[in-house]
């Protein structure tokens, strides 16, 4: 009878789940979906200078590597890797401007405190981890 | 409790933080934060999530017909969310031929209301102050606070004790490089006196933001300058300028390696009642993720 009670309660928890980790992924793609259309088509002016790529990767070090950690795939838990699908198919504009906007509600902090230069450094940094 | 602790020159008073300054540079181990060097005005950023930045405000000035002084105020500042900054400050300050004495302790919090960057990013500010007379560290001035208060004596001035609670309206912009930040401050002390009135000001842009290749440490992209102007308006019994403080600093920061920072401004008073001459020395290191160290979750940079 016990066992009977877990396995139900296993069925009715599934779709709980199935649904947490739909938000979760849906809310990945949030991030993304409220970009500006002129924002979304920004074009990075520093993409594939490798100059831009070493003064990301030490700004990356001094700004985001305590969170998502040195090789950028975060802590498994709260800190996402920035190798995800969703940052791969994300535009240079979309990353810019998620940079400047940050998730404060998710622990996130904006990053407009930065100048526009080492934000599109940074992105271009993240482009070269791919 | 004697508050009066020790009987020591500034001069000797000076040596010592500038050993302590070098200290903790010398602990330094990674890279720069990114704040902005104000010491009066505040803007939106916040200290980011998990991080602990310890920093030290001092204010160096004469009033008129009185000793000089140095008052510090050290700061224990902690990301508790991204929207949510909280502080604890203890104050102290030394006088020569007068004495070196504890002041007070201040509890604040900032929040962030909107969640997403905008043209103008309010952020709400409320502190708890625990202060005596003695307290000259000026990290706001409200009301018709002048120079006539900070000339009292030690003696004196510490027996009065005030429990005050300021409010903050934070508003602040990064356009263009530029930070641009407006302070409108309400102070009340909790016993009797009428609100008081303040406001603060100030502008800063890093020296160069074109992007540089190089590691560097003195080089213009690791300056910011900047200035900043503050003073009171008044309060709830005399809502006039008369008699009121008023100040123009420029700032200048600079971000050490190892998250170190230093800044400095020298803060010249416009009327009559403000001091002549303020200058003001922040020395302050940020720890990554201390939060997560007593967790023991996977670490950050270390």
């Amino acid at each position: 009878m016990r066992r009977m009670t877990l396995v139900l309660l296993a069925i009715g928890l599934c779709p709980i789940f199935l649904s947490l980790g739909a938000a979760a992924a849906a809310q990945q793609d949030a991030h993304f979906a409220d970009v500006p259309a002129k924002d979304h088509a920004r074009v990075n002016p520093l993409a594939d200078k490798p100059d831009a790529i070493s003064a990301g990767a030490s700004l990356y070090k001094a700004h985001c590597a305590e969170c998502h950690q040195a090789d950028a795939r975060g802590d498994g838990a709260k800190k996402p890797s920035l190798r995800n699908p969703q940052v791969r198919s994300a535009t240079d504009g979309d990353l810019e401007w998620f940079l400047r906007q940050g998730d404060l509600r998710h622990g996130m902090p904006s990053w407009s405190s930065l100048t526009q230069a080492q934000r599109w450094a940074l992105v271009t940094y993240l482009r070269s981890l791919e | 409790m004697e508050a009066h602790l020790y009987r020591i020159p500034l001069a000797r008073f000076l040596r010592r933080a500038a050993c302590a300054g070098l200290l903790l540079a010398g602990l330094a181990a990674c890279a720069a934060a990114q704040e902005k060097p104000y010491f009066v005005t505040y803007s939106h950023d916040l200290e980011e999530p998990g991080n602990l930045e310890i920093e030290t405000k001092t204010a160096l000035a004469r009033p008129q017909g009185a000793d000089r002084f140095g008052a510090t105020a050290t700061e224990l500042e902690y990301g508790v969310k991204a929207w949510w900054t909280s502080e604890l400050y203890v104050d102290g300050q030394t006088t020569p031929a007068d004495s070196t004495l504890l002041t007070g302790f201040r509890l604040e919090n900032r929040f962030r209301p909107l969640m997403r960057e905008h043209w103008i990013n309010p952020v709400l500010y409320v502190e708890y102050e625990n202060i005596s007379g003695a307290d000259k560290t000026a990290l706001e001035v409200v009301g018709h606070d002048g120079q006539a208060d900070l000339a009292e004596r030690n003696s004196e001035s510490r027996r009065e004790h005030a429990h005050e609670g300021e409010f903050r309206l934070i508003l602040s912009s990064n356009l263009r490089d530029w930070n641009l930040s407006e302070n409108f401050i309400a102070e009340k002390n909790l016993g009797h006196d009428p609100w008081e009135f303040g406001y603060a000001v100030g502008a800063t842009r890093p020296l160069k933001t074109a992007l540089s290749v190089r590691e560097c440490t003195f080089c213009a992209e690791k300056l910011t300058v900047g200035a900043e102007a503050y003073g009171g308006l008044g309060d709830t019994w005399a809502l006039t300028l008369r008699d009121t403080s008023h100040y123009v600093a420029p700032l200048v920061g600079w971000d050490l390696p190892g998250r170190m920072r230093v800044s400095f401004s020298p803060g010249f008073g416009v009327t009559g009642s403000s001091l002549d001459r303020v200058y003001r020395v922040g020395v302050a290191y940020e720890m990554p993720q201390l939060g997560a160290l007593f967790r023991g979750q996977k670490g950050g940079v270390r």
